[in-house]
């Protein structure tokens, strides 16, 4: 395992004020996009990065707009390409902190390509994804996460289109890291940006974003103060998967699925309840804890963080093998390679 | 027969034209002809004629891969048509007679006539007919049998030897050109320095070739010698275009102090610059396999921001694709370079053939008002300075270059002046300098408009840039009407004034001349040759052929004033004649057009300009 850093980090202690830009925030009242950037806004001290250091790209869309409100180097580019655009970022200069903001349309629709590549990859950088299943900035048109069968703009008839679970997506194109969060969660949220930031590759943070405007409460359901404790569980690595307002439910591996149980009853006992392991390999559990909904509690906090060589790792390693060791040290050796001869 | 008794012809210049089934190893023959003639001293210039598929069809005219070898003194292009064809199967034979001057000398490897393989090139019966024989000097030599025999004698298995006739012509071909084997023995010995007995093979078949047709008393006054090249003083060698594209970035990197990055994606006939570039992460050069080609731009357009010098390359196809990317380096106001092989079009079109029909693509296929510099490279080995311009241009004016170049001259070869790094213009990006306090991400240079680069990890210049308008100087968002105006100003004109920074357009040619041929990229090397040509017969025919597309040279308006007739000659349906059309009016201009996927030959340009003179 390479074991490289390139990013230098700095001894001064900055603030979350020190990351606002002078730029008015032009977001919808209300909107989660708010959270997502004090969150973010609260993160960058922790990750103890230079702000000259960070470079924050993003698409388009609502989301996308937050570069403009980040005292740091940002690029708010074109629909679907941040991820390619980061990329390029990343390999010219690894000593940058690469960050990526992108909504579910933008990532996963016209984004999809780049997304699953970048994940392949393992480049990296430091993705979130705003999930507010809808087409904000357009004016309300379905996403490839929103609802089976939901009535918006362009599907006044229900959508028949099955919606990614961006956890699976991540996983199946090999991502090493994925975390989901809420919004009204900046606590939660600011630590998922923390840990995505000390991930060596590739790293996904799913934020579920209201939009109070054409989507609104889509994730009520499951953020709902009322219902969230019953209807989520925060994962913690090496911690048993316990969750519900009384912290009497937990997780178990029945032999063929996960099952949702009460300690203490049919003879459950908190023995029986799996315990966390981010770290493992395989995505197996890791899918199976990203894909839980309906009966089951939607899964929070870090799902899978793998370490694995990144791209920028494996390629700065032939750029200096290749300095040290390589055939030609200036171009005039290239030129004057091979055959040539005098007239 | 001893060589004092040959009758030689001293020639100006031979065209040789090897074809074969692809596979049949007929770019290295053309290959190994074109070193050896430069290394006696003849110019040459190449060109490969393959199919876009791999292996198609054993013996199938589809299948049929040819590669022209143009070789003597003032060699511009590969040539029109082929002194000395050969020809290893009928199918080539078929295909590629036509390409062949009447009476010029084919051998055919007559093993390969046999009745299965003429039904497959579509012969009903031989097609040696007595008028043939007349009009052509063919040479039926048994090339497979007396390969075969060879590879035999000297223990080697079926599947090595059949890989050799290439070599029996090639002995041929040299003994008819009047050339020595010393030189390719000599890359035998290199290229197989750990197989020896593949050295044996190759040079036994190549000597028995040579020996045969030693032996022909009929071709013994065919033998051709091209004439040596006055070229200047110099280090020589041998360079394809794409190559060229690829050292005069590395060139122009090395002289930036700016690494490069390639972002890009495999097209065919561009996916050679990719292909080069890969193999010196030793000199810095950093290349990354994007997804697609939008990724591939994207992936520049990112390090182009972190201060790469970066570069995509690409084929008509791909710089489609990568449009609404390029405005957002021109709205970004980021260097970068993007290459354009062209090829034949439009959607997959025609891949390994040549054309120059994305001219308007490049000057105006964005959404937006989107102004970006053109510039066009017009021989193999001059695909180098004109990357270098490009890099040049793009690092000092702060906007995205096209540099077009296409596949006759990416794929086809030329001899190459090698210059030394140090000895080309110098290259001064516009960095922003760490903690100016006055810094501001649009505040532009007066002279050239270009804004400084200020690069991710400088302290104190700490910006945001992207897609949206920006407010002049300050760089925040602005809708404000006033601004685009003067935004959309900025940019036209920022491109506009490089005008000033590159050299005048000049004449050639006679500068009274009755008629001004005008030509632009890949097509330099056949109009020079027409109008020297017409020149040398008492023609007054002037020409001036451009490489600064946009903006155009400052002077042209002035040139194109003075002649009465005018033609506008390009590889498609008249995308130059009709941009120079929009800025000078008041010119009427001629056109003269091709879209056959090849390149212009010297006789239909002068044809062309026969009549237009006559009329």
């Amino acid at each position: 395992m390479m074991e490289r850093k390139y990013v230098p980090e700095t001894k001064e202690t900055l603030t979350n004020k020190d990351f606002k830009s002078d730029q008015m925030v032009k977001w919808c009242p209300g909107c989660g996009d708010h959270f997502i950037l004090n969150s973010l806004l609260n993160a960058y001290p922790q990750t103890k990065h230079k702000k000259e250091n960070i470079v924050l790209v993003s698409g388009i869309g609502c989301s996308s707009r937050i570069p403009y409100y980040v005292d740091t180097y940002g690029f708010h580019s074109i629909h679907g390409r941040a991820c390619a655009i980061a990329t390029g970022v990343k390999l010219a200069n690894p000593a940058l902190s690469v960050w990526i903001n992108m909504g579910d349309g933008d990532s996963m629709a016209i984004g999809g390509n780049h997304l699953i590549h970048i994940c392949r990859r393992n480049m990296d950088v430091n993705i979130t994804i705003h999930n507010n299943e809808i087409y904000g900035l357009t004016k309300g048109q379905y996403s490839p996460t929103t609802k089976f069968g939901m009535i918006t703009k362009t599907s006044p008839f229900g959508t028949i289109d099955y919606p990614f679970n961006p956890g699976e997506l991540v996983m199946g194109a090999q991502g090493t890291f994925f975390a989901r969060t809420i919004d009204c969660d900046p606590k939660l949220t600011t630590n998922m940006m923390v840990r995505a930031s000390e991930h060596n590759g590739a790293s996904v943070v799913e934020v579920l974003q209201n939009c109070m405007i054409f989507n609104d409460k889509t994730h009520a359901p499951i953020t709902n103060k009322d219902v969230r404790d019953d209807k989520t569980i925060v994962l913690e690595h090496g911690k048993p998967m316990i969750f519900g307002k009384e912290k009497n439910k937990g997780i178990c591996f029945n032999g063929h699925q996960l099952e949702a149980v009460v300690i203490g009853e049919n003879g459950v006992t908190i023995d029986d309840i799996m315990v966390h392991d981010e770290t493992t390999e395989d995505t197996g559990v890791h899918m199976m804890l990203a894909r839980m909904h309906g009966d089951m509690p939607v899964a929070l906090g870090v799902i899978r963080n793998v370490r694995k060589d990144t791209y920028t790792e494996m390629y700065e390693a032939q750029m200096d093998d290749q300095k040290a060791n390589g055939k030609y040290k200036c171009v005039d050796d290239l030129l004057n390679s091979g055959d040539t001869w005098e007239i | 027969m001893s060589q004092e008794q040959l009758v030689i012809n001293n020639m100006e210049d031979v065209v040789v034209r090897f074809a074969g089934d692809s596979g049949d190893g007929m770019q290295l023959s053309g290959n190994l002809f074109s070193d050896a003639a430069a290394l006696t001293g003849n110019d040459i210039a190449t060109f490969p004629d393959y199919p876009a598929e791999i292996r198609a069809p054993h013996d199938t005219v589809a299948g049929v891969s040819g590669y022209q070898v143009h070789v003597g003194n003032h060699i511009y292009s590969s040539g029109d048509k082929a002194d000395i064809l050969i020809a290893m199967n009928p199918a080539s034979f078929k295909s590629n007679l036509k390409w062949a001057k009447k009476g010029a000398t084919v051998i055919v490897d007559v093993d390969t006539f046999s009745d299965d393989h003429l039904t497959k090139a579509g012969y009903t019966e031989s097609p040696f007919t007595e008028e043939l024989e007349l009009a052509y000097t063919i040479i039926k030599a048994p090339i497979t049998s007396f390969t075969e025999r060879i590879g035999k004698e000297q223990g080697v298995d079926a599947a090595t030897y059949s890989k050799c006739r290439n070599m029996f012509a090639l002995g041929m071909v040299f003994y008819l050109t009047h050339k020595t084997l010393d030189k390719t023995f000599a890359y035998l010995e290199r290229k197989f320095a750990k197989k020896p007995a593949v050295i044996a093979l190759n040079k036994a078949v190549l000597s028995e070739g040579y020996e045969f047709a030693d032996k022909l008393e009929l071709i013994h006054s065919k033998i051709v010698e091209a004439a040596p090249a006055e070229m200047p003083k110099g280090r020589y060698r041998n360079i394809t275009g794409n190559v060229a594209t690829a050292w005069g970035l590395m060139a122009a990197s090395e002289r930036s102090g700016r690494n490069i990055f390639l972002g890009s994606y495999p097209i065919t006939p561009a996916t050679d610059v990719m292909v080069e570039l890969s193999k010196y992460k030793s000199l810095g050069v950093k290349v990354f396999q994007a997804e697609d080609e939008i990724a591939g731009i994207c992936s520049s357009i990112g390090a182009s921001y972190a201060g790469a010098l970066a570069c995509t390359s690409t084929s008509g196809p791909g710089l489609s694709l990568k449009s609404e990317a390029l405005g957002l380096a021109v709205m970004a106001e980021l260097p970068l370079v993007v290459v354009d092989v062209q090829r034949g079009g439009p959607s997959t079109g025609l891949p390994t053939k040549t054309e120059q029909s994305d001219l308007n693509q490049a000057l105006y296929g964005r959404n937006g008002e989107a102004p970006l510099i053109v510039v066009a490279a017009s021989s193999s080995a001059n695909c180098f300075y004109w990357a270098y311009t490009a890099a040049k241009l793009a690092l000092e004016h702060m906007t995205p270059v096209v540099l077009l170049t296409d596949g006759y001259l990416g794929n086809g070869s030329q001899l190459f002046r090698i210059p030394k790094v140090a000895d080309l213009p110098s290259i001064t990006p516009r960095l922003a300098t760490p903690n100016d306090p006055n810094y501001r991400p649009y505040r532009r240079d007066p002279e050239t408009l270009a804004r400084e680069w200020a690069l991710p990890g400088m302290e104190g210049l700490r910006h945001r840039i992207g897609g949206l308008e920006k407010a002049d100087g300050e760089g925040h968002l602005s809708t404000d009407p006033e601004n685009h105006k003067t935004m959309t100003w900025n940019r036209q004109e920022k491109v506009n004034r490089v005008a000033n920074y590159i050299p005048e357009q000049e004449v050639m040619g006679d500068p009274d001349g009755d008629l001004l041929v005008i030509g632009w990229g890949g097509t330099a090397g056949s109009l020079t040759k027409a109008v020297e040509e017409m020149n040398a017969e008492g023609k007054k025919v002037a020409y001036t052929h451009f490489n600064y597309i946009s903006p155009l040279p400052k002077n042209t308006g002035d040139i194109l004033r003075k002649y009465k007739k005018i033609v506008v000659c390009e590889l498609n349906n008249g995308q130059f004649l009709g941009y120079l059309r929009t800025q000078f009016p008041e010119c009427p201009m001629h056109q003269y057009n091709k879209v056959m996927g090849l390149p212009f030959e010297v006789g239909e340009l002068k044809d062309e300009f026969n009549k237009i003179l006559g009329e």
